[in-house]
């Protein structure tokens, strides 16, 4: 695949939006990680959701 | 499922646990045959080969516009219906279109050297993008600046639905105004582009739209996730005090 003489414009662009969605992915996988890994320490020191406490199947509920 | 099924956030959960894996795997094929398309597309006969910058250029352009809209939606929610999971949806995307909007001026800045002579013009369109990815910023600010998520979620809904204003002047802004920018390709009638181009072009704008879905639910759900911390952590604090 030849690029003519513009390759380096080429390169950069794509380049840039590689690195920008690697880090979106990126983010949202660590987040949900270091969520959950806070969720189940706070369980394990017995902090729990009431509803999570009485029920599997909770009703309606804040975010 | 009804739409009003999913204000249960340990309901939409379930879902976005059960739909995930799927919406990857769709990301990964879409991906696949728009990167392979866009390789073995010809050169423009104006443009040469950095058409090659258009495959992410113009999609990306689409969702840092179309996140907006969907999160003005998203406000209405908040603000009208007090949906719960609105304001959770529109700060979720908030950073994806950031995103978006950032590839969009970096790539079109990227294509404008070898094409117009110069990386940055004060073009309208190119001006109202870069208000876009601004006001996309502001919004974060806001977000990250109240501590309360209901009265934070409140405060971004009426900033985003004022900041809807921009959407008709950026897509309008090559009509409004005699812009360096190029006018719009597609029409009622429909696309001005060759199909040799247009395929990989539209390949990769599904494989974008793929992408953004799959990161907005992942985002959402941490979102909830993040919000159960906070209470708990509140109701940690309310229990030491009380003792």
């Amino acid at each position: 695949m030849a690029l003519g003489p513009h390759a380096v414009f080429i390169i950069a662009a794509w380049a840039v939006t590689v690195g920008v969605v690697a880090a979106m992915i990126a983010w949202v996988m660590l987040d949900y990680r270091r969520q959950l890994r806070i969720l189940a320490d706070l369980e394990q020191r017995g902090i729990t959701r009431r509803s999570a406490a009485t029920s599997s199947a909770p009703a309606e509920e804040p975010a | 499922m009804a739409l009003i099924d999913f204000a249960n956030p340990t309901r939409f959960l379930r879902f976005v646990d059960r739909i995930l894996p799927w919406l990857v795997a769709a990301t990964a094929v879409a991906f696949a045959f728009g990167l392979s398309e866009a390789v073995l597309a010809p050169d423009d006969y104006q443009q040469g080969a950095t058409v090659k910058i258009m495959f992410l250029h113009v999609p990306a352009a689409w969702l840092g516009m179309a996140c907006w809209a969907m999160m003005s939606v998203a406000a209405l929610g908040t603000l009208i219906w007090r949906h719960p999971l609105a304001d959770v949806a529109a700060k979720a995307a908030a950073p994806l279109g950031a995103a978006f909007t950032f590839i969009c001026l970096v790539t079109g800045s990227l294509w404008g050297r070898p094409m117009w002579g110069t990386y940055w013009v004060w073009d309208a369109r190119l001006t109202s993008m870069l208000v876009l990815l601004i006001m996309y910023l502001g919004l974060l600010a806001l977000w990250r600046s109240v501590e309360d998520p209901t009265r934070a979620g409140r405060a971004a809904a009426i900033l985003t639905l004022v900041g809807a204003i921009n959407l008709p002047i950026i897509k309008f802004s090559v009509d409004w105004w005699n812009t360096l920018h190029a006018g719009s390709s597609f029409s009622m009638s429909g696309s001005a582009i060759d199909s040799s181009i247009l395929l990989p072009l539209l390949a990769m704008a599904v494989a974008f739209i793929l992408l953004f879905i799959t990161l907005h639910f992942g985002a959402m759900r941490n979102e909830i996730l993040r919000r159960r911390v906070r209470s708990l952590r509140l109701l940690q604090a309310q229990t030491a005090a009380g003792t």
